[in-house]
């Protein structure tokens, strides 16, 4: 088995949940037309709320352009959002949207959102925007995410169940520091 | 309904790097047939998958033709292979775009598969392995993966860099073995 490390650490350009500083840190890799990660969304929300300390969620972009025609413009739309301070409201209804997203649907998130529209219109076609998406996909695709969602707990691929009490139990694990090495192994 | 558990052999090992790659020809579609040599002068990725319409060869089949572009960037070729018959494949290759080919190691069933070792009879299909095979033919890496596992692409792109960069490098195995070949 590969001994798949996550190439970019936790940092301020990631979309977070928590303190970056936190023990317990869990990425995903997810594709917003992608069903297992909107099945995803619910199991990483409850457990946010679950672990309100000492536990940090960040959501980094891979779109399967290939199989989802639309995931990465939803991506980039996700990002747009952020430059209004928006990111994890657009993040829950693109998912909401999953295989149905289209430009129009898009838009129609925007305007749910009260988001400046001509601002929003104009972003998602800001090189830089783009790019960050780019970004995020070619370290995942370095750091070993074979598809989506790919999950990394503390910088090591999780390769278990996507349950909400298997992954509860793997965090509580790497929050205890004695823990993390018998955890992994 | 749950997908049917296969079994991994935990004894199975794969051609050893440095041998040169067996040649091969099997059919891509009802028309085509790809062998290896048509390949020769290029680096060639070979995945071996279990089966068409299984989700996790679904995955690694999608993740590599998400970044072919990387490997055009060192002119390599990918082909994927599972036993599969034509028909299936085409079909498979339609519902998550594929844009290299897969072929069909059907008839002898699983002849190469069984050639490159990476062949489980107790499955009745390939096991999941990937080989590099350099610009002269010669096998340069290999992996085994657990069969549920989907290995991604980033170890093979590595490996494929490595090897992009030693290209100008005088290498003793390939000078003898390709002797070997003619």
């Amino acid at each position: 088995m590969f001994k798949t490390k996550l190439k970019t650490s936790p940092n301020e350009n990631d979309h977070h949940l928590g303190d970056l500083q936190s023990t317990a840190t869990l990425i995903e890799y997810g594709d917003y037309q992608c069903s297992h990660c909107r099945s995803l969304v619910f199991t990483i929300d409850n457990l946010v709320r679950h672990f309100k300390n000492n536990f940090c969620f960040i959501y980094r972009h891979f779109p399967l352009h290939t199989i989802h025609p639309m995931a990465e413009m939803a991506a980039i739309a996700a990002e747009a959002a952020d430059k209004q301070g928006k990111f994890w409201p657009m993040h829950y209804l693109l998912f909401q949207d999953g295989k149905n997203i289209s430009e129009e649907t898009i838009i129609s998130c925007a305007e749910k959102l009260n988001l400046q529209m001509e601002t929003f219109k104009g972003d998602l076609t800001k090189l830089e925007l783009i790019e960050k998406v780019h970004t995020d996909f070619t370290e995942g695709m370095r750091s070993g995410v074979n598809g989506t969602p790919t999950l990394f707990l503390n910088g090591v691929r999780y390769n278990g169940l996507l349950d909400y009490d298997i992954l509860k139990q793997a965090i509580e694990h790497l929050q205890r520091p004695k823990n993390f090495l018998t955890f992994l192994s | 309904m749950a997908e049917p558990r296969p079994t991994q052999n935990e004894n199975q090992t794969l051609l050893p790097n440095g041998m040169l790659a067996p040649d091969f020809t099997l059919p891509a579609d009802d028309k085509q047939k790809i062998s290896l040599h048509d390949f020769i002068g290029r680096p060639v990725v070979l995945i071996f998958y279990p089966a068409d319409w299984s989700s996790v060869c679904g995955s690694e089949l999608t993740i590599f033709n998400e970044v072919l572009s990387e490997f055009k960037k060192h002119n390599a070729q990918v082909l994927g292979i599972s036993v599969d018959n034509v028909w299936s494949h085409i079909a498979f290759s339609r519902s998550i775009n594929l844009t290299f080919p897969i072929l069909s190691d059907f008839e002898p069933k699983g002849q190469i598969s069984k050639i490159y070792r990476a062949y489980n009879d107790q499955n009745g299909f390939s096991s999941r392995a990937l080989y590099l095979i350099d610009a002269k033919g010669v096998i340069r890496w290999s992996y085994l993966s657990p069969i549920l596992e989907n290995p991604g692409v980033d170890e093979v792109l590595h490996e494929l860099e490595t090897i992009s960069e030693q290209s100008l490098e005088w290498h003793p195995s390939m000078n003898s073995q390709q002797d070997a070949h003619v």
